[in-house]
């Protein structure tokens, strides 16, 4: 049931947020962070309670279900469920909401009710995806968050909002609709197989498929998530919305709908059809590859800010694809950090852009520059997060992609050699953010204010979090264990088990047992 | 004619005294607020005679008339729908400043024509109940006669009709030809025994499809929806929108389910030609306009084409689907054109798209039931559209039609550039300059637009109730 409640938590704190805005806008976002605050220490109370769950590895792989019928007709039930992919992913969307709240707390002026109705919303909609165990369930939630989302940046974007909300519903949307095609195309594969119809996601595992009807059905999945990863041919919508956005907007955008893309990967498109993501495998690593350099690439060109930040998430997003198609567990690890990691170091460049844009109005590279001295702490953070982006040890993001590269080293070395380029590029590009803003001649002669006590507020917890996961990763490596296993299970039973995989799982678990006996030192 | 049959008919008889008596309180004085209670409660008593008939039904009344749990369902569903029309007129017409009185008389009588075409399994009911329909809606289109627009949708639909209803006679006269009886049951007989596919009926069906079609305003025969759309009265538009339609397309069902032209394979092609094209047709033509009638005149030929996805699934299944449909169009429809009825005054209806710019900071509850109105329209989740276009696609798959599937997916697509677009304008920023152009709120036009609204949600997220209902009443037909 706690699932449940975090859900409702946040739809009744969206509408009370509206309608108090009637009385004060003060008190609508305070309602907004209060309601969030409380979702974040039920869900952090949930992980610590099922700390001995993981360290058991009893196989017992949910943390919590619910299952209450809905639609008894069609089979379709309100099945929720976290494992530990899930409770990660809970809790970095509720950090990121306190966030956001926090960070349009003066940058929002204009009907403010409505607009953390929107905020708390969309974080419903995506907690509802994280949770949802029934497909027709977790498609209506993936369509359900994307109008609010809609609406933030439609109603308070910047100065191309309509052209970049309509261009984002459509792309979503479109690929969306597919994914449903898809799911109807399972449940009544399912259904004449087993005489049982029903959208439930523990049922349709191991339904077995022909490779073809596999592999469209695959497609449908992985097209509607490779859309809101977004990986390379798909990447259009990105940043014309990330640029638009509002500061928070942007952050909810790169922080958490990005991960309901990967987080739909690992959950659905490997578990559901394990055959056909082998076959696919090759084409997805190229995708990825292509990704992280052509993003990257597209990155350094541009002289948008924001609009560069966006183009680094594209190059991030390609990681994750790289990982879950490597199919081992070193791999999925890296790629569930990666999630993680990218979310808190995203989000804290697109908050440090906004703060600078709600200063003096402008995000063009070529109008900043020499910013250090008047705002040394801006500039103190920003190194830290374009470190963070480039991979810097002992920052989370080095983990993520380090341990993805090693685990895609043992599946295909050649992509992987090319893949490491990106993080040369990734360097070219970050080290260029902090030349061109912070360093330099001064451009303009800015009058520019440094962070104020609420936005060192936000920084600082952003900058604890990403440094706890670069120092200690094993207490998120710890939870995502039992699901990434989980994930593993359908893919090693997959009939085309090479030879190379005895090996390779010694490696992996090598690994494991090195980063357990340092942490327990 | 037994006690028992005038018994089940009473619903009917309840719908022909009320014009009665609403004509001689003219006689004596024109008082309009009476007279739209009285309206309603006329309704609300024909509504629940339907619960007191369910006992004895099925039953053939004479051999026009066939009262069984399928004609009940519809029945039940032209009740409401007249029932919120009739409640989003009054502000309408008081605002128009012109004699409302016999505005509910003509509404009566279509409701009338509908309630017997929704019955008949014999033609010559189906012809008169359809006459009239079509002739009270002549009047209706036209009833705002002081501007020009009505009038020429007036006429325009007159003709169109009187057309389509002479395909539909020489189409019924074939058929009449070939089997020699004009009463469902004997047609089927007469179609099961003869050797092989009859040609003559096969036309003949064909020609009837002309006749059908134009009421429902599917491809090639949509040509007039978005010009009468547009003309006439937004609740008269409603009304055609949904009653005239869905009473024709509960007759389109029960002629093919109980004559079983599915295995009549040309009929079933022209079907899935005509569905494809309204489709794209009424999607693609939607794109560019600026005005919200007709926006909404396109979309409905559009949704029309989704129904008929339903229609060719057959079996139960595609009954039940393509009827959940329609109370989930009935619904949306009703309070699309519900909202610019209250935002219409009396010199013109809110039909300009640029009269909804900001419209929400404004009026936040219209332009929130019209959101989620819209929401419906395009299929979004959490809508009664959403379950309805689910259920419509699952009827499709499961009997593997594919093409028709695929292209309402990408119509779904289509279809959200649109609404989006009235979406976009209502929200669009409005920096304090109120739009003043727009009539107030009316208690009665609010609570109807209140009521849609809970029942689009509740069917969204809840919809196993009317699921049962339909399930249990309607599928009496297959």
């Amino acid at each position: 049931m706690i699932l449940i409640y975090i859900i409702i938590i946040l739809f009744v704190g969206g509408l009370l947020a509206w309608i108090l805005s009637r009385i004060s806008d003060a008190l609508s976002r305070w309602v907004s962070l209060l309601f969030l605050i409380v979702d974040l220490i039920l869900a952090v109370n949930l992980w610590i309670n099922s700390a001995d769950l993981f360290e058991l590895n009893t196989g017992q792989n949910w943390i919590t279900q619910v299952n209450l019928s809905w639609i008894p007709q069609f089979g379709i039930n309100f099945h929720f469920g976290a494992d530990g992919l899930s409770l990660l992913l809970i809790m970095l969307t509720l950090f990121l909401g306190i966030l956001s709240v926090l960070t349009s707390w003066k940058g929002i002026t204009y009907r403010v009710g409505f607009y953390h109705f929107n905020l708390l919303w969309i974080l419903a909609g995506i907690t509802g995806v994280f949770t949802s165990l029934d497909l027709f369930l977790f498609y209506s939630f993936w369509e359900v968050m994307l109008i609010p989302m809609y609406f933030l940046i439609g109603i308070w974007g910047h100065e191309n909002r309509i052209y970049a909300s309509f261009k984002f519903f459509l792309f979503t949307q479109a690929s969306g609709l597919l994914m449903f095609a898809a799911i109807l195309a399972l449940y009544f594969i399912h259904g004449s197989i087993s005489g049982i119809y029903t959208f439930d996601y523990t049922a349709l595992l191991g339904t077995k498929l022909s490779p073809s009807t596999g592999m469209w059905i695959m497609l449908g999945f992985l097209i509607a998530f490779v859309v809101k990863l977004p990986a390379v041919p798909f990447h259009n919508w990105l940043p014309d919305a990330h640029t638009e956005a509002p500061t928070a907007g942007s952050v909810i955008l790169a922080g958490l709908l990005l991960k309901t893309g990967a987080y739909g990967i690992l959950r659905f498109v490997l578990p559901l059809f394990p055959d056909a993501s082998r076959n696919f495998a090759p084409v997805a690593i190229i995708l990825g590859v292509a990704g992280i350099l052509y993003g990257a690439k597209l990155a350094f060109a541009q002289t948008d800010f924001k609009r560069l930040v966006a183009y680094t998430s594209v190059s991030h997003m390609g990681f994750i694809l790289l990982g879950a198609f490597s199919f081992n567990q070193l791999a999925l690890q890296g790629t569930v950090l990666q999630m993680l990691t990218h979310g808190i170091s995203t989000s804290a460049l697109f908050i440090l852009v906004g703060s600078i844009q709600d200063r003096i109005h402008t995000r063009d590279l070529n109008r900043l520059g020499g910013l250090w001295e008047q705002v040394p702490n801006m500039g103190g953070v920003g190194l830290v997060f374009v470190l963070a982006s480039l991979g810097l040890p002992a920052l989370g993001n080095f983990i993520a992609e380090f341990l993805i590269l090693t685990g895609s080293f043992q599946s295909t070395v050649f992509w992987t050699i090319i893949a490491s380029l990106g993080l040369i590029a990734s360097t070219i590009y970050s080290l260029r953010i902090m030349q061109k803003v912070f360093y330099g001649k001064k451009e303009n002669n800015w009058q520019i204010s440094d962070f104020d006590g609420r936005e060192i507020l936000i920084m600082a917890s952003l900058m604890i979090s990403i440094i706890w996961i670069g120092i200690y990763p094993q207490s998120f490596l710890k939870t995502s264990q039992p699901s990434v296993r989980e994930i593993l299970k359908p893919l090693k039973n997959s009939e085309m088990i090479e030879v190379t995989k005895q090996s390779e799982n010694k490696h992996s678990e090598n690994f494991m047992e090195f980063y357990k006996k340092r942490s327990l030192k | 004619m037994t006690s028992l049959d005038f018994y089940v008919l009473l619903p009917l008889i309840i719908l022909g005294i009320a014009p009665v008596i609403i004509m001689i309180s003219i006689a004596i004085r024109r008082y309009h607020p009476v007279v739209n209670v009285f309206s309603l409660l006329a309704l609300i008593a024909a509504f629940l005679t339907l619960f007191s008939i369910s006992y004895y039904l099925p039953r053939q009344v004479t051999p026009l008339l066939i009262v069984d749990n399928y004609a009940l369902f519809y029945w039940g569903l032209i009740f409401a729908g007249a029932f919120f029309v009739i409640l989003l007129s009054y502000k309408y017409l008081k605002d128009k400043n012109i004699n409302s009185e016999e505005y509910y008389i003509l509404i009566f009588n279509a409701v009338l024509g509908s309630a017997i075409i929704a019955a008949s399994n014999h033609f010559i009911s189906f012809f008169l109940g359809l006459e009239l329909l079509s002739v009270s809606l002549y009047v209706l289109i036209a009833y705002t006669h002081f501007n020009e627009k009505p009038v020429e949708a007036g006429i325009k639909y007159l003709i169109l009709a009187a057309v389509s209803s002479a395909f539909l006679l020489y189409g019924m006269s074939l058929v009449y030809a070939d089997t020699g009886t004009m009463f469902f049951p004997q047609i089927a007989k007469a179609l099961i025994t003869s050797t092989g596919i009859s040609m003559l009926s096969v036309y003949g069906f064909a020609l009837m499809i002309i006749g059908i079609g134009f009421k429902l305003a599917i491809v090639p025969f949509h040509l007039w929806t978005p010009d009468v759309y547009q003309g006439a009265p937004a609740p008269v538009t409603a009304f055609i929108a949904t009653i005239s339609k869905g009473c024709v397309f509960a007759f389109l069902l029960r002629l093919f389910y109980q004559l079983n032209l599915y295995s009549f394979y040309p009929l079933t092609l022209i079907f899935i030609i005509i569905a494809i094209a309204s489709m794209f047709t009424g999607n693609l033509l939607a794109l560019r306009q600026t005005n919200v009638k007709r926006i909404l005149a396109y979309s409905s030929i559009s949704h029309l084409g989704y129904l008929l996805i339903a229609f060719l699934a057959g079996g139960k299944m595609g009954l039940s689907a393509a009827t959940f449909y329609l109370v989930a169009y009935f619904i949306t429809t009703i309070g699309a054109f519900g909202v610019v009825t209250i935002l219409s005054n009396k010199d013109e209806d809110a039909e300009d798209l640029e009269k909804y710019k900001g419209l929400y900071w404004d009026k936040p509850m219209i332009a929130t039931i019209f959101t989620t109105m819209l929401f419906s329209l395009a299929g979004i989740p959490l809508t009664a559209g959403f379950i309805g276009k689910y259920y419509i696609l699952l009827s499709g798959i499961n009997t593997t039609l594919w093409l028709p599937v695929i292209c309402l997916i990408v119509n779904s697509v289509i279809g959200l550039y649109y609404y989006l677009r009235i979406i976009v304008a209502m929200y669009t920023r409005s920096e304090g300059k109120s739009n003043e152009v727009m009539a107030g709120f009316s208690f009665s036009g609010g609570f109807a637009l209140g009521i849609l609204t809970i029942l689009l949600v509740w069917f969204g997220v809840a919809p196993s109730g009317i699921l049962n209902l339909i399930n249990s009443l309607v599928t009496s037909l297959s």
